[in-house]
């Protein structure tokens, strides 16, 4: 770890910065706070963590004024305090740095920060105070461009810059790596520990174990909205946290490293080169692989560098430019759209469940005939077979112990875990020839996460090839086969996982292209 | 042409752009705020009603123009209490206002059928007004002509320079951004809709209290739905607007003129060229979807519900 720069030495404060008593929240359905205690001290590096849907997020945004406690005391600088919108905590000198930030791309750096500060009076001057700001912490940032044409470690700068042009005491940062690469994480962290040295303390959010043991003095560790331990991080394993968060003994798994297929491809991409249809998307330059026959190939890679695209390629949402652009059993499909490739045997889920995976609206049994009509036969001379749509949609949410209602009921009445697993389950159970799937276990919790696993190994060791496209690259290191990484548009050749090094990955996913993963010595 | 022909067309064609560009303004703004307002039709209605009414009853038109832009607000209130405190759906709460319009201001109109009521007054600039040709169209003019470029020079350096303007803007971007950061979604939509609803009732005052100065239910006749388009086509870029609207105002007059001289088309086919021009520019302007989307307000339309 970093030694200090230089600590100024205020006076040791008696109270600590934050202290939160017994804070409720209750949604409809869900108790995302169920008394939770938390203190923050001064100059203090203090961690978060728990799994997706633990309530730190709610907690957080609690803190900054975004939402109100049913019940519970915040206490600041031992003063009794209400914190009723996010303009009074940044008076009171919180900060925020959302997870998904809260950036407007029509507008420009200045305008995004001009947004977040309480006085518009500010605004003289800004441009020279982004400036100061961003060359003293070392994040390099240009007022004048417009957000969408920045790429998401800049974005993530705008926000840190936003904060810091207030002199915060404390500041949120709800998972902030989730969108970095290595070697801009270690920047953040050194950006990070600088402030708290200055005096700032931060509360970092993070379900990501080894970042909180290298970077935090002190965590709070939750599950389904208590707080469950509060420990060094440092003086435990990895294992031992992550055992606090989920509360289970964790059986190591590592699903990959299975035998090599001889047989030829059956999904392969041949330079398929797409132009985006969204004004801030990613062009997709001249792709090419191949997948084989019980082979699960991943695609690491950070957010918005065409995981979109190409995942809209691979379905068929986006036809490709020539036939030939991508095979499949040999068949050129290139051009076809998604119901003429699922007959043909090619599957895909994307990212977003709500809206796009699934229409909410609907119920379970007409959201698998919306995938399903073809491959399992649901229907006849144009009409809906009810019942096989029944039981269809019944074996997919008994096989994959999908909670819920039953068929009938609607998409949206699920938990985010429970409707990926049964929208996978509608996938696997058509036992497609291939399976394209974007961050199947996004805000899904560990045991769901586990089974789909379970059900994506017994599918491939049936012999389909499956490319997930995924942000998260430990679940790309225990799953797949081979990893390719998507940076700018481009993927790079595809390597065998355990021949494939961190470092590596990580220069690729910060578009370092010339440094093929295909040349790192085994 | 003489130059007499050349006033006179000019000020015909000013005339007919300005209700056009006083109800795209108001539009203009209630769309950057993220919330799309189908019902200027029936608000530019509901205002020509007041207006006229208003005017006739205290024989004061600029008390009429007042009174239009209260209807306006009254009634672009109803589309929001609809929309943003209820979640209704944009697009059928704005259709609805539509057609609510019509009919009640054909109701309220009923016994103002046929009369006459004060027009508005003519603001003349002593000299400057009595240069040829540019007296008259810049110096001579109905005080809604002056306001409507008043206004529209207004918004732009509004959404531009001010702080409100930005907070208008981003509001429409990223509600969820601007609520997490603290701002009113609702308020700001909320006042977005009044303006707006303020200048289509202004819009339809300048129908009914000058440009055809009597009351009949038809007199708005599709502005509104032209307006609402003229939006899109200047891409909520309020320079733009200027143009589309002096050019379909232009465009309306044209065929009014081809009428009169006798072109040998048919006249329904004359009639239609103003709605085949739009319909030909909006294509020829969205042809390139990722520009039109970088101009459109991204939560155009959506309905937001925070979580509190």
């Amino acid at each position: 770890m970093d030694a200090p720069v230089s600590p100024p030495t205020p006076a040791p404060p008696t109270d600590p910065l934050l202290v939160l008593r017994g804070i409720v929240k209750q949604f409809p359905g869900c108790l995302a706070n169920d008394h939770v205690d938390l203190t923050v001290g001064h100059h203090e590096i203090h961690a978060l963590l728990g799994e997706n849907g633990a309530g730190k997020s709610t907690l957080v945004k609690i803190i900054y004024g975004v939402m109100k406690p049913d019940a519970g005391t915040i206490t600041w600088d031992g003063k009794n305090v209400t914190i009723a919108n996010p303009a009074q905590a940044r008076a009171l000198g919180i900060g925020m740095v959302f997870q998904h930030f809260s950036l407007f791309e029509a507008l420009t750096v200045a305008e995004n920060i001009a947004l977040g500060l309480n006085n518009p009076e500010d605004r003289v001057g800004l441009y020279d105070r982004i400036v100061d700001i961003s060359t003293r912490y070392g994040l390099p940032l240009d007022p004048k461009r417009a957000v969408h044409d920045l790429s998401v470690g800049e974005r993530q700068r705008i926000e840190i810059v936003r904060c810091l042009l207030q002199n915060p005491k404390l500041l949120i940062m709800d998972e902030p790596t989730s969108v970095l690469t290595p070697q801009e994480v270690q920047k953040l962290f050194g950006t990070l520990r600088r402030l708290a040295a200055e005096g700032c303390s931060i509360l970092y959010i993070s379900h990501k174990l080894e970042e909180i043991r290298a970077l935090c003095e002190r965590a709070t560790i939750m599950r389904l909205g208590k707080v469950t331990a509060h420990c060094i991080p440092a003086e435990k394993t990895a294992r031992e946290l992550a055992e606090l968060m989920i509360s289970a003994k964790l059986k190591t798994q590592n699903f990959g490293g299975r035998a090599e297929s001889t047989q030829p491809p059956r999904l392969v991409l041949d330079r398929l080169t797409i132009r985006s249809n969204q004004p801030f998307g990613t062009d997709l330059k001249d792709i090419s692989f191949a997948v084989a026959p019980g082979e699960i190939l991943g695609i690491a890679g950070i957010a918005g560098n065409g995981q979109t695209e190409l995942m809209e390629a691979l379905s068929g949402e986006i036809p490709a430019g020539s036939p030939k652009n991508i095979l499949l059993d040999g068949i050129e499909i290139g051009h076809e759209g998604p119901m003429a490739r699922r007959k043909l045997g090619c599957c895909a889920l994307p990212e977003e469940r709500n809206g796009h995976g699934a229409v909410g609206g609907m119920t379970l049994s007409e959201n698998g005939f919306l995938s399903a009509n073809l491959r399992g036969a649901l229907q006849r001379l144009g009409l809906i077979n009810r019942k096989r749509t029944r039981e269809f949609a019944a074996s997919v949410i008994e096989r994959f112990d999908v909670r819920t209602t039953g068929p009938e009921a609607e998409a949206r009445s699920l938990s985010g875990g429970n409707l990926q697993k049964f929208l996978i389950g509608r996938e696997v159970v058509q036992q497609p020839g291939v399976l394209i799937l974007s961050q199947p276990t996004w805000g899904v919790d560990a045991g769901a996460a586990a089974a789909i696993y379970e059900a994506l190994v017994a599918l491939a060791e049936g012999g389909t090839a499956i490319v997930i496209i995924s942000q998260d690259l430990d679940e790309i290191l225990m799953l797949c086969d081979r990893i390719a990484v998507i940076a700018a548009g481009r993927v790079s050749a595809p390597v065998k996982v355990k021949d494939a090094t961190i470092e590596q990955i990580g220069l690729l996913m910060g578009g370092s292209q010339h440094e093929e993963l295909a040349h790192v010595p085994a | 042409m003489d130059l007499f022909y050349a006033t006179s067309f000019v000020l015909s064609i000013i005339s007919a752009s300005t209700p056009l560009l006083l109800a795209a303004s108001g539009e203009l703004i209630t769309e950057k705020s993220g919330v799309l307002n189908l019902g200027v039709e029936g608000m530019m209605l509901i205002g020509a009603i007041a207006g006229f009414a208003t005017a006739h009853d205290t024989g004061s038109a600029l008390l009429g123009v007042l009174a239009a832009a209260g209807a306006g607000i009254i009634i672009s209130l109803i589309f929001a209490v609809l929309t943003q405190t209820f979640l209704a759906n944009q697009i059928a709460a704005g259709l609805a206002l539509t057609i609510f319009g019509h009919g009640f201001a054909a109701l309220l109109g009923a016994g103002y059928v046929g009369i006459a009521a004060p027009t508005l007054p003519k603001l003349a600039f002593p000299l400057l007004s009595k240069i040829p040709f540019f007296g008259p169209v810049l110096f001579d003019q109905n005080i809604l002509i002056y306001f409507s470029f008043a206004i529209l020079i207004a918004i732009s350096w509004f959404l531009r320079k001010t702080h409100a303007g930005l907070i208008l803007r981003a509001v429409g971007d990223n509600h969820d951004a601007a609520h997490a950061m603290g701002y009113s979604v609702l308020k700001i939509r909320y006042g977005a809709i009044a303006f707006g609803g303020a200048m289509a009732g202004i819009a339809g005052a300048y129908l009914s209290l000058y440009y055809s100065p009597l009351w009949s239910q038809d007199l708005a006749s599709g502005r509104g739905w032209i307006a609402l388009a003229l939006v899109v086509f200047s891409a909520w870029r309020p320079y733009w607007l200027l143009a589309g609207a002096y050019l379909f105002g232009g465009i309306t007059y044209l065929s009014l003129y081809m009428q009169g001289l006798g072109v040998p088309i048919p006249s329904p086919l004359i009639s239609a060229l103003p709605y085949f021009g739009t319909i030909i520019v909006l294509v020829l302007i969205s042809r390139d979807r990722r520009r039109t989307r970088l101009n459109q307000p991204a939560c155009l339309g959506k309905s937001f519900h925070a979580v509190v």
